[in-house]
């Protein structure tokens, strides 16, 4: 660290010294826990659905550079043009996500992919991050100018999005967006009488969900009543976990990993308990829950009201993902198929996480003399 | 709420006039967007709040799941498989292997009134209900009737193919299945049941009052371990002698248990439609045969404990005798005096013939009625044949009866008297119910213990020096008669038609076991030298059988060269003296 002086006006060294390096060392420390879970937890999966053992390693090796060059590239980033990069994903994955109707490959009863020659994206994955930067700019442009709707227009938007995600259906991605989107505005001062309408009214369109949705009846209904229905994945996710112990069985020698259907995406977190045990899960923990608070605490002494809209929205996003991934594997609510950031296999997911992370990192940097037009 | 960096001040855009409002520049203070700012930035704090504590939340119960709620963990109940209920109780063997058990099956009815298009019906619901054609059920759906049966005992396959069809009027009725896994290995033993769940044949029909509307298991004496040894080697030797037919049977010799009961040809109980009379045929217990030499070892221990007789008295069988017109002779006879043990060695017609009327006539009748020779035989099965006993009960009878023929008796009736003539003396009813070890069998003395050790004696020396040799195992003392009746064909007897047999008992020290093994007009082969008696037909199964199931029941070879059991089966069996029991 000390290797670069604080005089160092070089593109890095500015970078260096204005970045939060705390957040910079737990995500580098979440991507290298991440390669080394991959590594252990996708073989399995591979060979049951007839792939070689490292099919999933090899692909995610390959992305992992890239996402890595998607995050500095993109922290390295002024403000104005995260909001216009933002701008710009947004309105590609949003004709995208439109094209999945048309298009989309069907994968498990829901079309969420389109199929470019070498891989296949998720538009939605994309929606997620740069749709909370927009939100953020439209809220705080319509408190700065009165003439501008900036609310009306994204509660417009919110709802299209909305809408479109629960068409597909990914209830999961939708529920995200939705909670993002309620933190801005309640971050944007939302008077507190509409927050409770608006929670009570999410709460509603939850139940709503589970009334009129089987899978989801179903899946709500097992967590619930855990003998009533096929309760295998967490089971075997908590038996895990227990199995693992204080110091875990060391990296590569889980045995409950070869009877997880997903232990490289949904349960990675089972897969860590087992092999590398409590006290590494809990660094895990922290990792996320540093990258998350310090983010948000940090954007508490920002003057700009995008910054701190935008900045809470991405982390929000992370840290909303984290949790529900890891609360699912301990049967803290219901299986939700959500990808544990950057540890999860899944291309899509890390490069839209990378896209997301480096726009938080390029927000959350010291700005000192505020924002150049 | 830290404010460690200063209102942006060197921003020289923060100085430009503010046209119009800019999202992202700091309000100026006192402005709206300064108090949407302040506001944002107290709200942050709770936002980093809450998500502290989930990821506290996460954290906590981490720990209780790694370390602390093994135990507690609320896993998945499971629930024990619930007793499928059933109008027919199960059927197990003496160590709980199932025989029979009833599985719930779904049957398909239709009310033709409902069902709109029979033609259309019938031709979507032939390729399903394989063995119906389309033209008899479309006469079916087509009848002016509100319940037709379409088909009993769907499999589920067949019942969801079925419902998939969404044809109206049909219907489903829950319907039973009885099933018996073992096939026709116990197949005499245990029987069938109807479509309408009652038993038709075998323990099915006689325990029917036990199995049905009962929960309980009904536990027999059977142990299939044994049952397929016996079944297994029967089979191949009717097939190596080209024979019609075979029967055998195991009693425990102390309690009269039946641990196995084989009757061939068989079929199998899960399809009685393609049995026939023949098949259904039990020989152990319904057919009643002329046993033939095996009945000596009865004469002898007539003759033994009436006391008038010992091991070293001896007859004159050096003539055959001449009744009227009838001739008793010896297959090969050695032409002189027999000394007891001889006798029953050497398998002589005319000896055991001479001991019957040395005894005489009631006293023959009054033993084989004590025997159970003159009723039909006690057993747990509807199929019980009655004997055939001649009557008047003359000299001739008497005379060919001592050595098996002119008397017609189940091979249970033998195997049961035989187990007497072993154990000590005690007679006890055959059955095929388990007994409680702990229960004494009771039963009838029907020969003093003497008789009984004499007879072990002789029945031992039968398989070391006669003609039962091939019968021997190495270890395990075999002992037993064997048998080669002619088969009667009318009036006369069939020279070539043989019912070979043995009857004997292991280990003779101490029988634990009595076994019979029978079989019906076996041909001789290259390997028998041509012959086809009991000596070289059912001796060598005898030996197999017994070489097979001893290790499974535990018993245990013995030195048969210890000192004391040379002493405790040897016997004189030397020619005699001229014997003052003997006639004239």
């Amino acid at each position: 660290m000390t290797t670069i002086p604080r005089t160092d006006t070089s593109l890095f060294g500015q970078w260096w010294w204005t970045v939060d390096r705390w957040t910079v060392f737990a995500l580098a420390a979440i991507i290298g826990i991440g390669a080394l879970m991959l590594l252990a937890a996708s073989p399995p999966v591979a060979e049951r659905i007839g792939l070689e053992p490292l099919h999933f390693v090899k692909r995610q090796m390959l992305l992992l550079p890239l996402a890595i060059g998607v995050i500095f590239f993109v922290s390295l980033q002024p403000p104005r043009i995260v909001r216009r990069l933002a701008l710009a994903v947004f309105c590609v994955s949003v004709i995208m996500l439109a094209l999945t109707f048309v298009m989309g490959a069907e994968i498990k009863g829901a079309r969420r992919w389109i199929s470019l020659p070498g891989m296949s994206i998720q538009p939605s994955e994309f929606v997620k991050p740069t749709f909370a930067v927009l939100t953020a700019w439209l809220l705080a442009q319509g408190k700065a100018s009165a003439r501008f709707p900036g609310g009306l227009v994204s509660v417009t938007l919110f709802a299209v999005i909305v809408a479109m995600l629960l068409k597909q259906p990914d209830l999961g991605m939708a529920v995200i967006v939705g909670a993002v989107w309620f933190v801005q505005v309640f971050l944007a001062g939302l008077p507190i009488i509409l927050v409770a309408i608006l929670a009570v009214l999410g709460m509603a369109g939850l139940f709503g969900a589970y009334m009129l949705l089987p899978h989801v009846t179903s899946r709500i209904n097992r967590f619930l009543d855990p003998a009533a229905g096929d309760s295998y994945q967490i089971d075997r996710s908590i038996e895990a976990f227990a199995n693992g112990g204080l110091f875990g069985r060391g990296p590569g020698e889980g045995t409950i990993k070869n009877w997880l259907p997903d232990a490289h995406s949904d349960f990675v977190f089972a897969v860590a308990g087992e092999e590398l045990g409590l006290i590494a899960c809990l660094v895990i923990v922290l990792l996320f829950a540093v990258v998350v608070v310090r983010s948000v605490l940090r954007v508490t002494s920002e003057q700009s009201l995008f910054v701190i809209l935008a900045a809470a929205g991405l982390a929000t996003q992370l840290g909303l993902q984290a949790i529900v991934n890891m609360a699912s594997s301990l049967h803290l609510m219901p299986t939700k198929g959500m990808t544990l950031p950057f540890v999860s296999y899944g291309g899509s997911s890390m490069l839209a996480l990378a896209v997301g992370t480096g726009m938080l990192l390029a927000l959350t940097r010291r700005r000192f003399g505020g924002i150049e037009p | 709420m830290s404010r460690d960096v200063p209102p942006a001040v060197t921003d020289l855009a923060a100085c430009r006039p503010q046209m119009r409002g800019n999202a992202f520049r700091g309000g100026s203070a006192g402005g709206p967007l300064h108090a949407a700012v302040e506001r944002g930035q107290s709200r942050l704090v709770f936002l980093a709040a809450m998500f502290s504590l989930a990821f506290l939340v996460i954290a906590g119960r981490l720990v209780d799941v790694t370390l602390m709620a093994q135990p507690a963990e609320p896993r998945a109940v499971q629930t024990p498989p619930r007793a499928v209920e059933t109008q027919r109780a199960d059927i197990v063997d003496r160590n709980g292997t199932l025989l029979a058990t009833s599985l719930p099956t779904p049957s398909l009815y239709a009310n033709p009134k409902i069902v709109p298009d029979a033609a259309e019906a019938a031709r979507r619901l032939a390729p399903i209900l394989v063995g119906s054609t389309e033209a008899e059920l479309r006469e079916r759906l087509s009848e002016d009737r509100s319940f037709v049966w379409v088909r009993r005992q769907l499999t589920p396959r067949q019942q969801h193919d079925v419902i998939r069809l969404g044809i109206p009027g049909l219907e489903f009725q829950r319907d039973e299945r009885r099933i018996y896994p073992q096939g026709r290995l116990v197949a005499h033993v245990v029987g069938f049941s109807g479509i309408d769940q009652t038993g038709l044949q075998g323990v099915e029909k006689t325990l029917d009052g036990d199995i049905r509307g009962a929960t309980a298991p009904v536990q027999l004496s059977i142990d299939l371990r044994v049952q397929h040894v016996l079944h297994e080697e029967l089979r191949r030797t009717i097939k190596e002698f080209s024979a019609i037919g075979g029967a055998g049977l195991i009693l425990d010799a102390h309690t009269s248990e039946v641990l196995a009961l084989v009757s061939l040809p068989d079929y199998d109980a899960n399809f009685p439609g393609t049995a026939n009379p023949e098949t259904l045929f039990n020989r152990v217990t319904l057919g009643v045969y002329e046993m033939g030499s095996v009945f000596k070892v009865l004469t002898a221990a007539m003759a033994l404990d009436s006391g008038k007789v010992n091991m070293a008295s001896g007859y004159d069988a050096s003539r055959p005798i001449q009744v009227s017109r009838f001739s008793i002779s010896d297959y090969k006879g050695k032409n002189r005096w027999l000394s007891l043990p001889e006798i029953i060695k050497y398998s002589s017609n005319i000896g055991a013939a001479k001991m019957a009327l040395d005894i005489g006539i009631p006293a023959q009748r009054a033993f084989l009625d004590k025997l159970g020779f003159l009723k039909a035989p006690h057993l747990e099965l509807p199929e019980l044949g009655a004997p055939l006993v001649p009557n008047p009960w003359r000299e001739i009878n008497a005379m060919t009866i001592a050595f098996g023929h002119g008397i017609s008796v189940t091979p249970l009736h033998v195997v049961a008297a035989e187990a007497a003539m072993v154990n000590g003396g005690i007679m006890r009813r055959p059955t095929l119910l388990k007994r409680d070890p702990a229960h004494n069998p009771g039963g009838v003395r029907v020969i003093k213990q003497r008789t009984s050790d004499d007879i072990r004696r002789l029945m031992r020396l039968v398989v070391t020096d006669g003609s039962g040799k091939k019968a021997n195992v190495p270890g395990y003392l075999v002992g037993g008669k064997t048998g080669s009746a002619e088969k009667a064909a009318g009036r006369a007897y069939r020279r070539k038609a043989l019912l070979s047999s043995f009857v004997g008992a292991f280990p003779m020290n101490d029988p634990q076991y009595v076994m019979l093994v029978m079989i019906d007009e076996p041909h001789g082969t290259e390997q028998s030298q041509g012959y086809a008696t009991g000596g070289w037909v059912a001796a060598p199964v005898f030996g197999r059988v017994v070489e097979r199931i001893a290790p499974i029941l535990g018993v245990l070879p013995i030195d048969e060269e210890s000192p004391q059991i040379r002493r405790d089966l040897i016997v004189q069996a030397s020619a005699p003296g001229r014997s003052p029991n003997a006639p004239r």
